[in-house]
């Protein structure tokens, strides 16, 4: 079609172009927006100028945060917490889903799979006040284990060696059925007659789900693992926020807590927004680097 | 078939796995409910009790005269329906045109669309940008923020992309707009992924804390998860300074421990209740949403 063709097309489906128009505008105003609010990082910003007439000051603040030793400790703990939410976060829901799946009882793989979704809905707020109980030095269930076999209390939230085995357990056990759901998309497409082959040649239900059942899937978990790869500074700021303390800043703190306790509370908002828009540009690197070796592998794109 | 009725050492080991599993998940929930309805003294001789003792509403009474409690929930409610109902307004309206193969200028906006779910501002732009809105410490800086992600547009336009072309085409024959389509025959067409985006949307929206905590400034515009956090925040300092010692309290004593659990209870209630009924929907809802188109 030329360029004689679009006006035509255009007032024949405008419709369509109008019911874009919401959305757009929403994504140009709470998304893009901010995006261009990145420019306060190369300012002095004072909230009684506003943006365009503080002052210009370049690079400044990123060479603050390279240079400080805060920068060094959030970098550590964002990709230490990352690596153990991978390498016991990751395999947990693959495990969980080539188990159920070989639970041939319907009704109480439905009564399970409802239980095990449960936890996804339930808020970070809540699942903090629960550990937070479980913890308790005093009267913590935890606590009340350990003297009942004869040890000492633990302040396990006061010190930063247990931090990252409380966050990763509590991430575990909130996401681990949910994450099923889409392992299970991805056996819902294998097919049977492979199973039955299988069969026949007289291969056990041990022998199929690791040479069907585990290659079947082995598309989606690629994906899902470089999707974390690229997600590798993202450690989620509401439960890290809710149960970390100055006692546990040390392991605890990460780019979000960071962000929000330096721009936020101390209102040092142009050092903020610096430390903020190099997550974001790490991020963004990382992620379009899994997606093409996605891409690559499996001819697939994440998005 | 055969199979059906030899149980080897493998479905063995596959039913313990599942069912240690569902109780770990289980028992957090059981002991919350338990405690809550226990009295002081039964919580410190054994916190870990999944049935009650010396059952009482005690706690569960002193919540509900809290009167935080009430303008909270409120502020939750209202930030939960203006979010789900501006957010399935946005996403119906959007991901119908885009479902469309013909539409031109289709990839440019996909591009516009999935760029922000790859890149962002952060925190503290976005602070600035709700500050000159006028909007610190309104409710509506909770709505706006998470009203329309990419994600969830996605889904929707799968779902849509996949509904049969037939069905428009005899509207448009009888004359039908554009928006008759949308509204009269694509929407309840699309009940499961609507149903499900929902359920997605009222749960981030009722379970949200990260917005409430950087813009809601007064008491009377918390959100339910800001009254938690404060009821959570009073009783651990409690257990802090108390020592575990006190269990020689009155049966009805109400503690901070005691009152974060029934709190607790109480905050998770309208999840709870909703949840039973909405589950056959939403797995169905992202098995369709995400087979690729």
């Amino acid at each position: 079609m030329g360029r004689s063709g679009n006006l035509p097309y255009l007032i024949r489906n405008k419709w369509l172009y109008i019911f874009l128009i919401p959305g757009i505008l929403y994504l140009l105003v709470f998304k893009y927006l901010p995006m261009a609010g990145l420019v306060i990082a190369f300012k002095d910003l004072s909230l009684t100028k506003g943006i365009v007439d503080s002052e210009w000051v370049g690079w400044y603040h990123f060479e603050t945060l390279f240079q400080s030793s805060n920068f060094y400790r959030i970098l550590k703990n964002s990709l230490l917490l990352s690596f153990y939410q991978i390498v016991w976060g990751f395999p947990a829901p693959i495990i969980l889903a080539l188990t159920l799946n070989e639970i041939r009882h319907m009704f109480f793989k439905r009564i399970t799979q409802t239980i095990l979704y449960l936890p996804h809905f339930i808020s970070w707020v809540v699942l903090a006040g629960i550990v937070m109980s479980f913890l308790s030095p005093s009267t913590g269930i935890v606590n009340h284990v350990l003297n009942t076999m004869g040890f000492e209390s633990v302040p396990f939230l006061l010190k930063p060696e247990y931090f990252r085995t409380i966050i990763v357990s509590a991430e575990i056990w909130k996401e681990v059925g949910w994450g099923t759901i889409i392992y299970f998309a991805a056996m819902s497409g294998i097919d049977p007659t492979l199973y039955e082959s299988a069969t026949i040649d007289g291969a056990g239900r041990m022998r199929k789900m690791w040479h069907i059942t585990l290659p079947g899937i082995s598309a989606t978990i690629v994906i899902l693992l470089l999707l974390k790869l690229g997600n590798i500074l993202e450690n989620g700021f509401e439960q890290i926020y809710l149960l970390y303390n100055p006692m546990t800043y040390a392991t605890g703190d990460v780019f979000e807590t960071y962000t929000y306790r330096i721009g936020l509370q101390q209102g040092r908002i142009s050092y903020g927004t610096a430390v903020g828009m190099f997550k974001a540009l790490v991020g963004f690197t990382l992620i379009i680097m899994a997606n093409s070796v996605s891409r690559k592998l499996s001819g697939k794109s994440i998005w | 078939m055969n199979t059906k009725t030899r149980f080897s050492w493998f479905d063995g080991i596959n039913y313990l796995l599942v069912i240690i599993v569902c109780a770990a998940t289980l028992y957090p929930f059981l002991n919350v409910l338990a405690v809550s309805l226990s009295s002081y003294s039964a919580y410190v001789e054994n916190p870990l009790r999944i049935w009650p003792k010396d059952m009482n509403l005690a706690a569960y009474k002193e919540i509900m005269i809290h009167p935080v409690l009430w303008s909270s929930y409120r502020n939750s409610i209202i930030v939960t329906a203006c979010g789900v109902a501006g957010g399935m307004l946005l996403y119906i309206l959007s991901a119908y045109p885009l479902s469309k193969r013909h539409l031109k200028g289709r990839k440019i906006i996909m591009v516009f669309i999935v760029f922000t779910m790859l890149f962002n501002g952060g925190i503290i732009p976005n602070f600035y940008l709700m500050r000159s809105l006028g909007l610190i410490d309104t409710l509506a800086a909770i709505v706006l923020p998470m009203m329309f992600s990419g994600f969830n547009l996605i889904l929707m336009k799968t779902f849509m992309e996949n509904i049969p072309e037939e069905l428009e085409e005899a509207a448009k024959m009888d004359g039908a707009s554009e928006p008759y389509i949308l509204f009269r025959i694509i929407v309840p067409l699309s009940k499961p992924i609507i149903a499900t985006l929902c359920l997605f949307t009222a749960v981030t929206y009722w379970n949200n804390f990260f917005q409430a905590i950087i813009y809601i400034r007064s008491v009377d515009n918390w959100p339910l998860m800001l009254f938690l956090k404060e009821i959570i925040s009073s009783a651990s300092l409690a257990a802090m300074s108390s020592g575990g010692n006190s269990a020689e309290q009155g049966i009805m004593d109400v503690r901070p421990e005691t009152l974060q659990y029934a709190t607790l209870m109480v905050v998770m209630l309208p999840i709870l209740c909703i949840y039973p009924f909405v589950q056959k929907y939403f797995v169905k809802g992202i098995m369709l949403g995400s087979v690729k188109g």
